[in-house]
């Protein structure tokens, strides 16, 4: 971050060839830009640049001037005379300027990376084949690619620590530590609890938490994703699973409403982490560490996995059945939730003005930590206002419900992915009334309820969540849901053709998005499934300017960039 | 050799000019009366940017190894960011074999104090600071009272000397590390880091030093300098030694010679056979010239039977033994090292060059910060080899594995501490490569201790 890239682009020779480049960029992101890799490991591009490793030294050289006139030198055939600099630079902290000539495969610079390995594995424990970072590891990857394949090395190695807790989350291998700093910016950067540092000095310095502190803040883990090597791992996923048999799927936090973008990893079915996915408008390369055990509810005790009617289990045709008939001609209720998806909630939508039903929907709130866990703890609020499920801020979370239902407005209530008990509705007021519960984990509310149908967790389905600064982003199904069951779009596609025969509405989502995008005055127009599944997609929230959004000013989010959109 | 028939050179002592004086003590009374804080009254009275002139104009180099004209670097300050300017005194004093601040510090202070008035007011310095080598305990009381005296008679602190211009000096006590003396990383233990070094660029001290701000960083001995150019006027400093080698500088001899010692001599006025021989008695009797390292322990060894031949910027040739080597800046320079921090460490017949080459291994392998790759795990590396060669295991690949593993940190480090442990690697091993050679052929047990190497 020594320096923000600009827009203007300027001509640099890399490698014998003239290529564009955002003027400023250092040369690790430069060189990417044209598929040219320079390896590195202290460098991020979401830190200041510590320049430590020595691992990106590349050639580097600027077109001469003439100290007098300031007139550019020539060579005799017309062509700037580049004087090179007489040390390979570090690319990490070396920003592209006019002219600049750039040798990134140069025997200088090989020599220099084959150096730089060498140095690297001298005191490594080299024990891969129980460091739970082999497969993704940049020592072994940088050893392959640019190193000389064979050590000199014959004394004796450093001996120190194998497994240090730094905190409740993380611990630590000093041996396998390259001491790139980068959890230590990180630290102090980007989670702003500065708790660890370098102790002892050369090369016995060892990474060690402040006296009387301990890595545990909400994001500790992010440590572990940014460690090059193997040092730091997490206690949740350590020893548990080799990289290379995960399945790694496109997700979405659903944590809260800041929407960190995520990378579920699961093999056979089972998930075995959730990691950040990098994206440079919303989480930059971060998530909490507590989005992050989330997955842990998939394979929870308490999930619905039959659909029931009156406590019994049922088939799924009976139940919808059942249900279709509770609601059809009745004074309903909808419950939605802002922890169903955007499809979702606008099926629900759909379905609700079938049954000419009010709707209502539920809040979450906590404190917000002004970076990626913001006050308000649905991953899609926005999504409910955007498909236009709702069109007021849920506030008061469910008291208007409760009044109505004590004076008896209500006859039936379609409560999706809610509790109502928790939610504050008194169980009195819900005597006599027929409830519907479609839920993932069965609570309080699925006790009471006439129809329970089950639904899939955020895990087992794909969908689309609209995250606190607007941005559409949609997320995979990693692993497959509980036998027997069918996604939820297809349980609220069913109930509305059960409601109404005529309205046919498909449950297949590119399809169902051609329906979103095609009603009258969307934020959603012109916008396709295929497009949404590709990146995130910002959509125009003015319409929704004047609510009391509870998010404080946090990483890429200001409160009042949506009376400025 | 024959001492009597050469004509034994002088010694001039300018920064030292009192310091040895029996009647002369540290305290500012006895400052006051050789002339004390006369050049900083002299110079309150100019310009600011005429004092840099006449330091550029006397073309004073850096005393603390690398030898930059001292003007120059005042010049690359940044005075437009608006930000203060921090002036820090560097005695830090740490390269092996340099012992010349702490005389200045211990038996003259008010003389760097009335130099560092002068450049603090010269670059329009806030604050000024003496970062003094950890070590140094007496030598902190010392400045410490020194700088007591100065504020209470206006020397230094507010409105110096009833003047506009106010700079108070603090005197920080250093980590203990050698690393400490490099200048950002002197700079980030100021600031109560770890002194890891930082980048250049963009870290330049002129530019963004101590707290982000303008620092310039100065040796002792330069910054006291600066008050004998104010005395005499730039252009008549610049007379004193040869053009480019201006002023005198302090060589400190240890090791084999009869007199070692603390030797103030005009840049260029005798070689360094003159020094060993004449100056510092000579050899032990009985025993021959081996190698010489100029200029502290970081600066490539000489060898005693060496040539060395090139030509000099003046463009007329040389062709010097070990003895002809001029002290100067561009002497040892020219002989291929450098004349560093003026530590002169004499080897003769007797030293096992690869016990001594192990020993300033063990050193730098000690001193690394550890920041860095290549200087945090090569000079551990080379340390071990040398080590276990004196423990009775040398091998014979050694030589050239300390010779490519010194090639592999020299340029590729953040600061100059890659250079300052690779060159003596690359010297004692590519000048006396027989005696590593030797070591793998006839494995000798080293008698006594090895925790120094």
């Amino acid at each position: 971050m020594i320096s923000k890239a600009k827009e203007k682009l300027i001509t640099i020779n890399l490698d014998g060839k003239e290529v564009e480049v955002p003027a400023g960029m250092n040369l690790i992101d430069a060189a990417a830009l044209h598929g040219k890799e320079i390896p590195h490991y202290c460098y991020h591009p979401q830190l200041t640049v510590a320049g430590n490793c020595r691992m990106c030294l590349i050639e580097m050289g600027t077109p001469m001037r003439d100290r007098a006139t300031g007139d550019p030198v020539l060579n005799e055939d017309g062509s700037p005379k580049i004087g090179w600099v007489p040390k390979p630079v570090i690319g990490c902290a070396t920003n592209a300027s006019p002219g600049m000539h750039v040798k990134t495969a140069s025997d200088v610079v090989k020599g220099c990376r084959e150096g730089i390995m060498e140095f690297l594995l001298l005191n490594h424990p080299l024990d891969c084949p129980i460091c739970d970072q082999a497969g993704e590891c940049r020592l072994q990857e940088f050893a392959t690619d640019y190193g000389r394949g064979y050590s000199r090395y014959t004394e004796r190695k450093n001996v120190k620590p194998k497994r240090t807790r730094l905190g409740p989350r993380v611990m630590l291998d000093d041996e396998r530590c390259i001491l790139c700093s980068r959890c230590i910016r990180f630290s102090q950067e980007v989670a702003n609890d500065d708790v660890l540092g370098f102790v002892d000095r050369g090369s016995f310095s060892t990474l060690t938490c402040f006296p009387g502190k301990e890595l545990a803040n909400n994001y500790s883990l992010n440590t572990v994703d940014i460690c090059p090597v193997g040092a730091l791992t997490s206690t949740d996923f350590r020893f548990k699973m080799r990289v290379w048999f995960l399945k790694e799927t496109k997700s979405i936090c659903c944590e809260s409403s800041a929407g960190a973008n995520t990378i579920v990893s699961s093999r056979e079915g089972e998930i075995y982490r959730i990691t950040p996915r990098r994206n440079d408008q919303v989480n930059d390369s971060w998530m909490t560490d507590s989005g992050r055990s989330l997955y842990k509810s998939v394979k929870s005790d308490d999930r619905i996995l039959h659909p029931q009617i009156d406590g019994a289990d049922d088939s799924l045709e009976n139940a919808l059945n059942t249900s279709s008939g509770l609601l059809r001609d009745k004074k309903v209720a909808v419950v939605g939730s802002c922890r169903s998806t955007l499809e979702e909630l606008f099926l629900l939508k759909r379905l609700s003005t079938l049954l000419k039903a009010k709707n209502f929907l539920r809040g979450h709130f906590g404190d917000d930590d002004g970076i990626l866990q913001s006050a308000d703890r649905t991953p899609n609020l926005r999504g409910a206002l955007v498909s236009g499920f709702e069109k007021e801020y849920p506030s008061d979370n469910l008291k208007k419900l409760n009044s109505a239902l004590k004076k008896k407005q209500f006859e039936a209530v379609l409560v999706v992915g809610e509790d109502l008990i928790a939610s504050g509705i008194d169980a009195e007021n819900l005597m006599g009334v027929d409830l519907i519960h479609l839920a993932t984990h069965s609570n309080q509310t699925s006790y009471l309820a006439k129809v329970v149908i089950p639904l899939l967790s955020h895990f087992e389905k794909t969908g689309t969540y609209v995250n606190r600064g607007f941005y559409a982003q949609s997320f995979e199904q990693a692993v497959p849901g509980p036998a027997g069951l069918i996604p939820d779009i297809q349980i609220l596609t069913k109930l509305i053709s059960l409601i109404d025969p005529d309205c046919s509405i498909s449950s297949n989502p590119a399809e169902l998005w051609e329906t979103m995008s095609k009603v009258r005055n969307s934020v959603l127009k012109g916008i396709s499934f295929s497009d949404v599944r590709k990146s995130s997609i910002h959509l125009d929230g003015s319409n929704w300017k004047n609510l009391p959004f509870v998010e404080k000013k946090a990483l890429h989010f200001e409160p009042l960039e949506l009376s400025s959109d | 050799m024959s001492a009597q028939k050469r004509k034994v050179v002088k010694e001039r002592r300018l920064i030292l000019k009192h310091a040895d004086d029996p009647k002369y003590s540290n305290g500012i009374s006895s400052y006051l009366k050789v002339g004390g804080y006369e050049m900083l009254k002299k110079s309150l009275k100019l310009k600011p940017e005429e004092i840099g002139e006449e330091v550029l104009k006397s073309g004073v180099r850096g005393r603390g190894g690398a030898g930059f004209p001292a003007g120059m670097k005042w010049k690359f300050l940044d005075r437009k960011s608006g930000k203060p300017i921090y002036l820090i005194c560097n005695a830090d004093e740490s390269e092996p074999g340099t012992f010349k601040d702490r005389q200045i510090l211990h038996k003259d202070p008010h003389q760097l104090i009335e130099g560092m008035m002068i450049s603090a007011y010269a670059i329009q310095a806030k604050q000024a600071f003496i970062y003094i080598r950890a070590e140094f305990f007496e030598g902190a009381k010392i400045l410490e009272r020194a700088i007591e005296e100065a504020r209470a008679k206006g020397f230094c602190g507010d409105k110096v000397l009833g003047s506009e211009f106010s700079c108070d000096i603090v005197v920080h006590r250093g980590a203990g590390a050698y690393i400490c003396g490099e200048e950002t990383g002197l700079i980030e233990s100021l600031e109560g880091k770890r002194p890891n070094p930082r980048i250049k660029p963009p870290y330049f001290p002129a530019v963004l030093g101590l707290y982000q701000c303008p620092t310039i960083v100065n040796n002792v001995e330069t910054l006291c300098n600066v008050r004998h150019i104010m005395e005499m006027g730039g252009d008549e400093f610049s007379k004193i030694g040869k053009p480019n080698n201006t002023g005198t500088r302090i060589w400190c001899v240890s090791g084999h010679v009869v007199k070692p010692g603390y030797y103030e001599f005009e840049c260029g006025a005798l070689t360094m056979g003159e020094l060993i021989y004449d100056v510092c008695g000579g050899l032990l009797p009985g025993r021959s010239l081996q190698a010489v390292i100029p200029g502290g322990s970081s600066a490539k060894v000489l060898r005693a039977d060496e040539r060395f031949k090139g030509t000099l910027k003046d463009g007329s040739d040389f062709d010097w033994g070990i003895e002809d080597i001029p002290l100067d800046f561009d002497g040892p320079m020219a002989a291929g090292s450098m004349s560093g921090s003026g530590g002169v460490i004499v080897m003769d017949d007797t030293a096992d060059i690869v016990e001594a080459m192990a020993n300033v291994n063990a050193f730098y392998a000690h001193e690394s910060c550890g920041q860095c790759t290549p200087c945090r795990e090569g000079v551990l590396w080379m340390r071990k080899i040398t080590k276990r060669m004196c423990a009775g295991d040398a091998r014979q690949d050694d030589a050239d594995l300390l010779l490519s593993v010194a090639n592999q940190i020299e340029g590729r480090t953040i600061c100059a501490f890659g250079e300052a442990a690779a060159w003596p690697t690359q010297s004692f091993v590519s000048k006396f490569r027989e005696d590593f050679v030797k070591k793998a052929k006839n494995p000798k047990k080293k008698k006594g201790s090895l925790q120094l190497i």
